[in-house]
């Protein structure tokens, strides 16, 4: 835990005051202190390419009234530069009033533990990892031309103050172990990449040789597409994979269910609460609750603690994920989804681990029920027009499905779709809902942060699939 | 007000015979400062006003050819000792690497002449307000305009490079940079669409109105898309996705793309790339160019380079690590490119959107669908069916895709470059590429 008030002349009872003098005509507001260390170490090209460290501490000092957010940081934790920005505030809201509202809900579940998973292994134990990957994968086969594996630790403390003094704390691990390996065959290139991670330590990884299957996965990935031929061009059936692909629900409609665009009624489904939006039998929740996964948080940026929100259960929309702002302004209440990338950036209602829950059909019902289609396993980025709700997505591995069976490996394709509509065309959700492995990152507003998804098996009936072939 | 040279000058000696003392054979370091204050509005009231004051602080050491790095925003020189004994800790442990090391000393720049990227005026939140209640004005004067949303920022930066090799500069940069995101509706719709710009001196910044009424345009006309059938057919890309097809080109002829063997344009030097009428460069002079640099990130001097030359790739970006792999030398390209651009075609506008009776025009692309290590290329696209040179109707839910090594031999540029931004591109058309749709 860190400590904010060692760092230099301002005392606990400084902030405390000047939170309070801000914030008292305010709707609602925050004093948010974060100090972090990061570590990145890089293997590339048989080389430890780079090893860097690197520690960030500042302040974020957010006042609220009516509908306008004044937002000023520093990165100087010190009594005449919370004051600079306490004058900030009060300037741009000078003519507005608002009522505080001291109300925040309190749990003691935690779901992650208060480690600093960079301390608890030696450097010289990673490099060691690092440079096992490079061997394995370079005695594996001939054809790998390049290997680049790395690691990425951090521990994040935050700590909030509201007016009238009540401070909430959180201290959060994350990590990541990731692998790409390029094969060369023939004259053709490709590329695959896996990664795993979570808010735990290293240990998991490091241990019992576990980073082997992290290679076995990546090189798959690149194998089978060096024998990928052109995918196909047009509407037709897909069969999604568990697990990973489920970024097509955050991007087709998890983006479309955060507050601030249906209080601004720029989202498609802002007056769609009740509504069917998707097939019976789809169920969809953002969970912060999960242990140790990546887009879990004990409680969120504005210290409400996190929960699991419904969004779709059984076809029918039921709730946005909400922060503290926009629910103030929709009438209702946080739903624990209040994020920010670190104190330089305002607080956004934000995805945590977005999940379609199981329904009771097989893969393999799924796959023979297509005459023509494809069969999408693993994905690269996705993104999402949230106003015209047209959403895209990128495959890195997929096949050709015909007649009821699997076919070839094709290449790379960008399936576009219609976020209200995709989840109307959705006629079978398998059994087997699976998580992602914890590499996710979703960017809103130039803000990254750590999520995750899941999802089972599941068949669309219509879908563009942007390849090459006519 | 943001720090001074002198300021940053002790921050970075500070850190220099730190390293120096510990024992690095090398080091080098960036110090920082930057403030800005940005002002949002929406449907024509405040938003939100972010004012943010940040240090930065990067530091690489080196023991011989071992090297590594930390960064921090604390700049108390209690908090940088401790760190700079972490990061040479670790440089010890870290594996050697021929390749590391400063750059050589006669490349870094020696003369440094005023590009005048900096201005010193400021701009105050009020007087932002004004201007984005007149851009919002303007924005929703139209009733089928159902949300705008605008911001403008004032940035102000300075910034010192020093290494041990005796290296020690830095300046002053500004930018004011305005943007407008306008949602319109009709019975079967809704849309947004978009304008910004970015300057170096408030005196060339647009005229609020002009903004607001250019944004609400792109918007209007986009609604009631349809989705168009699976064909090949000729593209015409608008300004602001044709620089981002010369973004991914540099992004391919990076030395570290080279070096690593993950580019489709390795090993293309003096080879044919793209149509041989087809020229890029990369200026990094441009008086308050929004790119223009005096030195790259590690103080090598840049010059203006011409990256393709009637079509033949002639120059990689290359910086001091990457550049000794591939045994070439820096030309200052550690960090990027600086303004880069397609020189102009020589076909108007006009005549572009006529040479076929029906082509594609794209005014955004989705998705992360470029790949430099095949050059596959395959996006979510939305733009205009054009027949005869006119816009026939807005399209939607379609993608585009191709391959670069033969899309960039196919492309034909406009006569309408224009200087707004970092990359430049006139409108490009792209022939026999493939749609799917419905």
């Amino acid at each position: 835990m860190s400590n904010f008030f060692n760092k230099s002349d301002l005392t606990r009872q400084d902030a405390d005051k000047i939170v309070s003098e801000t914030l008292n005509n305010c709707d609602d507001g925050e004093l948010y202190l974060e100090e972090s260390k990061s570590e990145s170490i890089l293997l590339d090209d048989n080389k430890i390419k780079s090893s860097n460290y690197s520690s960030d501490l500042g302040f974020g000092f957010r006042a609220i009234s009516n509908e306008v957010v004044a937002y000023s940081y520093s990165n100087e934790i010190s009594k005449d530069s919370l004051k600079n920005s306490s004058e900030n505030l009060k300037s741009t809201l000078k003519s507005i009033k608002g009522t505080y509202n001291y109300e925040i809900p309190k749990s003691n579940k935690k779901f992650y533990e208060d480690i600093n998973p960079i301390e608890q292994k030696t450097l010289d134990s990673k490099l060691e990892v690092l440079n096992k990957v490079n061997d394995f994968l370079r005695k594996k086969d001939g054809s790998v031309k390049q290997v680049t594996a790395s690691f990425a630790g951090e521990q994040k403390s935050i700590e909030i103050i509201r007016s009238g003094g009540e401070a909430l704390t959180d201290v959060r691990p994350l990590i990541r172990f990731n692998v790409s390996v390029m094969l060369e065959k023939n004259g053709r290139k490709e590329t695959g990449v896996y990664g795993i991670g979570g808010r735990q330590s290293y240990d998991d990884y490091l241990k019992n040789d576990n980073w082997k299957n992290v290679c076995e996965e990546a090189f798959r990935i690149a194998s089978v597409n060096l024998e990928s031929k052109p995918a196909p061009a047009g509407e037709m059936k897909v069969v999604l994979g568990p697990g990973w692909p489920a970024i097509l629900i955050h991007e087709a409609i998890g983006h479309g269910l955060e507050g601030d665009f249906n209080r601004k009624k720029t989202s498609a489904f802002h007056d769609l609460i009740g509504e069917k939006v998707a097939s019976e039998g789809v169920t969809i929740v953002d969970d912060g609750t999960i242990d140790n996964r990546r887009g879990s948080l004990t409680i969120d940026d504005e210290g409400t603690p996190t929960e699991r929100t419904v969004l779709i259960e059984n076809g029918i929309l039921k709730n946005f994920m909400q922060d503290r702002h926009n629910a103030r302004l929709m009438n209702t209440r946080s739903t624990g989804s209040g994020r920010r990338e670190n104190y330089r950036h305002i607080v956004l209602p934000r995805m945590r681990n977005t999940m379609m829950l199981s329904g009771n059909q097989t893969q393999d019902e799924m796959i023979k029920s297509v005459d023509k289609g494809i069969f999408a396993v693993s994905f690269g980025g996705g993104q999402v027009d949230i106003t015209s709700g047209k959403f895209v997505f990128n495959c890195t591995e997929a096949y050709e499905i015909n007649n009821g069976k699997i076919g070839s490996p094709i290449k790379g394709a960008t399936l576009i779709g219609d976020g209200p509509s995709i989840l109307k065309e959705v006629s079978m959700v398998g059994n087997d809902m699976m998580l992602d492995p914890g590499i996710g990152t979703c960017g809103k507003a130039g803000q990254g942060v750590p999520v995750g998804v899941a999802q089972p098996s599941i068949l669309i009936d219509k879908m563009t699939v942007g390849g090459t072939k006519l | 007000m943001v720090k001074d040279q002198e300021f940053l000058k002790s921050k970075a000696s500070y850190c220099l015979d730190l390293a120096k003392k510990m024992g690095a054979t090398d080091a080098s370091v960036t110090v920082g400062h930057s403030i800005s204050e940005t002002v949002n509005f929406r449907n024509k009231s405040l938003e939100a006003s972010d004012r943010s004051d940040g240090l930065a602080l990067s530091i690489e050491t080196y023991l011989g050819k071992r090297r590594s790095s930390i960064s921090s925003s604390n700049l108390l020189d209690e908090n940088i000792k401790t760190l700079i004994e972490k990061c040479f800790e670790t440089t010890k442990i870290t594996p050697e690497d021929e390749f590391n090391s400063l750059p050589d000393k006669n490349l870094l720049a020696k003369q440094i002449s005023s590009l005048n990227l900096y201005d010193e005026t400021r701009f105050e939140n009020d007087k932002k307000i004004k201007y984005l209640k007149d851009l919002e004005e303007s924005a929703s004067s139209n009733n089928q305009i159902i949300n705008t949303e605008s911001s403008f920022t004032e940035n102000k930066s300075n910034f010192i490079l020093a290494n041990s090799d005796g290296f020690c500069d830095g300046y002053k940069t500004s930018s004011f940079a305005a943007s407008c995101v306008t949602v319109a509706k009709d019975k079967n719709s809704m849309e947004r669409d978009y304008e910004f710009f970015s300057k170096r001196h408030l005196s060339d910044i647009k005229q609020a109105t002009d903004l607001g009424n250019k944004a609400a345009k792109q918007t209007i006309r986009k609604l009631s898309p349809k989705k168009i059938g699976s064909e090949k057919i000729s593209i015409i890309f608008d300004k602001r996705i044709s620089k981002g097809m010369l973004s991914t080109f540099a992004s391919a002829i990076s030395a570290s793309a080279i070096a690593r063997g993950t580019s489709f344009l390795k090993d293309k030097i003096d080879e044919q790339v793209f149509a041989n009428s087809i020229n890029v460069i990369d200026k990094p002079d441009i008086i308050k160019g929004m790119g223009s640099q005096n030195f790259d990130s590690e103080g090598v001097n840049s010059n203006t380079l011409q990256l393709i030359k009637d079509g033949i790739l002639k120059n990689y970006l290359v910086d001091t690590y990457n550049g000794k792999k591939l045994n070439l030398k820096s030309n200052g390209r550690s960090g990027g490119t600086t303004n880069l651009y397609f020189e102009k075609g020589n076909i108007s506008y006009e005549d572009l959107m006529k040479k076929n009776s029906r082509s594609l025009y794209i005014t955004e692309t989705i998705g992360h669908g470029s790949n430099i290590v095949t050059g596959d290329y395959s996006v979510g696209a939305t733009g205009f069916l054009v027949e005869d040179g006119e816009f026939k109707y807005p399209v939607n839910e379609i993608t585009i895709a191709g391959n670069f090594k033969d899309m960039f031999k196919n492309i034909i540029l406009a006569n309408d470059l224009e200087f707004e931004y970092s990359v430049n591109s006139p409108t490009m058309m792209i022939e026999g590429m493939t749609v799917a749709g419905k």
